[in-house]
């Protein structure tokens, strides 16, 4: 049976893992290779590596961030943050990344999809959307507002309209994050995800208000999600995608147990 | 021991280099030098993508010189479109002939059921005997990215039901093909390469 994948994400900062809320009063939290390496020999199914250096000299570091973090890691292994060109993608794909997460790039580009599709696959390209409901639109959460720029700028587009054509482009999966949810640890926005995930035949990772192990529950069942991200709830000890995944087995989601 | 690994430049050799390395073997990887396939000990055909991308195999001459390692007895592991490539053919490219070691087509899977592509940790019900999935327990958990599959038929190795069942595992005498990212699925992906990497390559002549 396919199981629901659990996600674990590491911000990266200048080579270090950091956490904080919203990408402010970041503390370090140790080294991306040593960090994803016991997310996966604790149960992850998946590591994302999302770099929040913005700095042109950040681009080597980051490679070779990649580079020692893929070395021993035999789980799908995703990066995002900064990708702006193809020329970008081939080099962290040739550095160990089997995927890319792409965001404010495909938006101010959306071609870039299926060119980084065509050389790699469509299964190597994620399609992050950031998305708040708009209440003033006819549908809050059909039409919620997709930002860009770590979610300072609203990018004129609707969560589901994008999300279908980033699929008809050659996504091969959408990570949705809900920027009403983030950080606050109540829950994920399971009407928005449902919504995204109803709209694309494209799995759909959830992200954002992870909290507590009935969140994931919640957002697979109501929210049709075919993954979700957690990121502070395991930075924080409180749980391990282990730990995680025999709760939901008890909840009657299905996960990949033993792991 | 050595590795000859194709490129056909549809996607990313990284991964499954990385991990043949870290499970000690030699890698040679080969977009068009034939002698490396007819000097071959064990081949390895990665492949995402699109299946029509299997043409330049045909235009560079390495299906000739793989049809003719694999008649030596050399052991053949093809992994994702690398397994599809196996059959006749696939639907996705009606046009373009697989090797057809297997005689069947591969299909994309049915709509309007579940999700299109199958994406994720998935399990296998492995057959009995199997040498790949030697020490693969019924359950196991692997990694898939597809929208197209074989049929199960007497040389499928290993079951996944996904909308229907499919042939996760291919296996007839040196020939080994798996639907799934082996090089992407933590413990059970990797039990199942060094399983292929300690294949006896006599005994493995048909």
């Amino acid at each position: 049976m396919l199981t629901k994948r659990i996600i674990a994400c590491l911000d990266v900062h200048a080579g270090r893992v950091v956490k904080g809320v919203q990408f402010i009063d970041l503390v370090d939290a140790g080294d991306p290779a040593t960090q994803a390496a016991r997310h996966a020999l604790e149960g992850a199914d998946e590591i994302v590596l999302l770099d929040i250096t913005a700095t042109h000299e950040g681009r080597e570091t980051l490679l070779d961030t990649v580079r020692r973090t893929a070395k021993e890691l035999f789980v799908p292994f995703c990066v995002g943050g900064g990708i702006k060109s193809a020329r970008d993608a081939e080099q962290v794909f040739t550095a160990g990344a089997d995927k890319v997460s792409i965001n404010s790039a495909a938006l101010a580009n959306p071609s870039l999809i299926s060119t980084i599709g065509a050389s790699f696959g469509a299964q190597a390209v994620v399609v992050a959307i950031d998305a708040r409901r708009d209440p003033a639109a006819a549908d809050p959460i059909r039409d919620a507002q997709v930002f860009v720029h770590g979610g300072r700028k609203f990018a004129g587009r609707r969560v589901v309209e994008w999300a279908r054509e980033a699929e008809q482009r050659g996504a091969g999966e959408i990570l949705l994050t809900s920027m009403d949810s983030d950080g606050t640890r109540a829950g994920f926005d399971c009407e928005l995800t449902a919504a995204v995930s109803e709209s694309v035949s494209i799995p759909v990772i959830a992200s954002g208000g992870a909290g507590t192990v009935a969140h994931f529950a919640q957002v697979f069942a109501r929210g049709k999600a075919d993954a979700a991200l957690a990121a502070s709830i395991f930075h924080f000890g409180i749980s391990t995608s282990r730990s995680l995944k025999q709760e939901l087995e008890k909840s009657g989601v299905p996960v990949r147990l033993p792991c | 021991m050595r590795v000859t690994v194709i490129d056909y430049k549809a996607g990313n050799l990284t991964s499954v280099l990385k991990t043949l390395h870290y499970l000690g073997a030699e890698t040679q990887v080969t977009d068009g030098d034939l002698s490396l396939v007819s000097s071959a000990e064990r081949i390895v055909l990665p492949g995402v993508g699109h299946f029509a991308a299997t043409q330049r195999l045909d235009a560079t001459g390495l299906t000739g010189a793989i049809r003719a390692a694999i008649a030596r007895g050399v052991p053949f592991l093809g992994i994702c479109v690398g397994m599809q490539w196996l059959y006749a053919g696939s639907t996705e490219a009606p046009s373009q002939p697989g090797l057809g070691v297997f005689a069947e087509l591969c299909t994309r899977f049915p709509e309007g059921y579940e999700k299109v592509p199958h994406v994720g940790w998935n399990s296998l019900e492995p057959m009995p005997g199997s040498r790949l999935l030697a020490g693969v327990e019924s359950g196991a958990y692997v990694y898939f990215t597809h929208s197209f599959k074989g049929p199960v038929t007497q040389d499928t190795a290993a079951v996944t039901t996904y909308i229907e069942p499919f042939a996760a595992v291919v296996e007839r005498s040196n020939v080994f093909g798996v639907q799934f990212h082996p090089e992407k699925s933590a413990e059970t992906g990797l039990k199942i390469l060094r399983n292929f990497l300690s294949l006896d390559v006599e005994g493995a002549t048909c």
